[in-house]
């Protein structure tokens, strides 16, 4: 199998976990994840103003480029795959961005939302299959108690992202127990953990994040697995003292450790 | 006694805009208060969700803009996705938030204040890109 591979900012910086477990983890398993060429920061927050034109064009470039490859465009980190996935919907519903867009773009072909975009959730779930992964696990993780933090951004709004059901999801839990763990599902999982508010709004975001992490802990959740690097430093640094009591990582670091390649 | 009912006039013109850039139909919405149940960001707001629909309903454009509530809004789209008439406030709270920084001299997050964001050396690069898109025209 062979993808088109958004990376993103962060993950060439302070996430270079989250990219390398995936990347070892990928050729394990077998999949070829190009990276593409001329990728460039998708903004990290979709622009939500009706009139805002080029703060979308570097989804949309690399969009276009994986569709003139004929191949899935795959993403990592929760707010790339949030922002390249909403353009895309743009692209294919909203005739006056699609127009603007490609006028300014220029475009050998012109671009209308044909191409698609995967995270790499999405890929283990749909193309790999997690019963499948499950056989290729050589170092199942046995009696871990791990809560998956799904934060918003692979979530909401559902009918432009579709990746599960937006209240009650499951593809996380499910990637856990196929690595042999115990996923430990707790009500809080799915709450915002205040994402960029922690640049001027400390005191919201701390709030935000202890009642995630208390309602995983009374859960009596062990380890938390996240796909956003905002979402992991949050978690870790909520609360005035930080979050001392359970770590955070990224699903791939799982992966590859069941995997045996971490 | 005649009584009628004074609308400034620049707060008409505030709230088309906010109309436009968000592209959302105030009316639609009944107040039911779910966004308000769900929202996760309401410790820092000094008007609820479903009031900054109420007061925009009503005219009220000022007392939004001057609200502490669009900046406490973290964009988590936990209201978009459950208001059943289909009303995102997101949007409506980021046209309100892209109103005042698109002016000249507004922006929220200067770039000075970059560099002593990013002297917290875990602070993850996705942060402060954010912030710079929300907050800086």
């Amino acid at each position: 199998m062979k993808y088109s591979y958004y990376p993103g900012c962060t993950l060439k910086t302070k996430a270079q976990e989250l990219e390398k477990f995936a990347l070892d983890s990928a050729r394990e398993l077998g999949v070829s994840l190009e990276e593409q060429k001329d990728w460039q920061c998708c903004g990290a927050v979709y622009p939500m103003g009706k009139d805002e034109v080029a703060t979308k064009l570097s989804s949309v470039r690399s969009l276009a480029a994986a569709r003139d490859k004929g191949e899935k465009l795959v993403t990592l980190c929760s707010a790339c795959h949030h922002v390249i996935k909403r353009v895309n919907d743009d692209m294919k519903n909203d005739s006056a961005i699609r127009e603007k867009v490609n006028n300014y773009l220029e475009l050998e072909k012109s671009y209308s939302g044909e191409g698609e975009v995967i995270h790499f959730l999405e890929m283990l779930r749909d193309d790999i299959g997690f019963d499948k992964l499950a056989e290729k696990v050589t170092n199942p993780l046995k009696g871990r108690k791990i809560g998956a933090y799904y934060g918003c951004l692979l979530l909401r709004p559902n009918r432009e992202m579709n990746f599960d059901d937006p209240e009650n999801p499951v593809i996380i839990e499910n990637f856990i127990a196929a690595l042999g763990a115990e996923p430990v599902k707790y009500p809080y999982r799915t709450e915002c953990c205040g994402g960029y508010l922690i640049t001027d709004n400390k005191a919201v975001t701390d709030e935000m994040t202890e009642n995630i992490v208390k309602s995983a802990a009374m859960n009596k959740v062990e380890e938390i697995v996240t796909a956003c690097p905002l979402c992991k430093y949050n978690l870790e640094e909520s609360g005035e003292a930080g979050n001392k009591n359970i770590g955070v990582s990224y699903f791939t670091e799982l992966l590859a450790e069941a995997l045996g390649v971490k | 006694m005649v009584r009628s009912k004074v609308v400034p006039d620049n707060d008409k013109k505030e709230l088309a805009e906010i109309l436009k850039i968000s592209g959302e139909t105030i009316n639609d919405c009944m107040q039911c208060g779910k966004c308000t149940a769900g929202c996760p960001a309401t410790g820092g707001m000094d008007i609820l969700p479903h009031q900054i629909i109420r007061d925009l309903q009503l005219g009220q454009v000022k007392k939004v803009m001057e609200s502490k509530t669009i900046w406490s809004c973290a964009s988590c789209f936990a209201c978009a996705s459950r208001c059943p008439r289909n009303v995102d406030l997101a949007r409506l709270m980021e046209a309100a938030r892209l109103l005042i920084v698109r002016k000249k001299g507004s922006a929220r997050l200067k770039p000075e204040t970059v560099s002593q964001l990013m002297e917290d050396k875990k602070m993850p690069q996705q942060a402060v890109v954010s912030a710079f898109r929300k907050y800086n025209k």
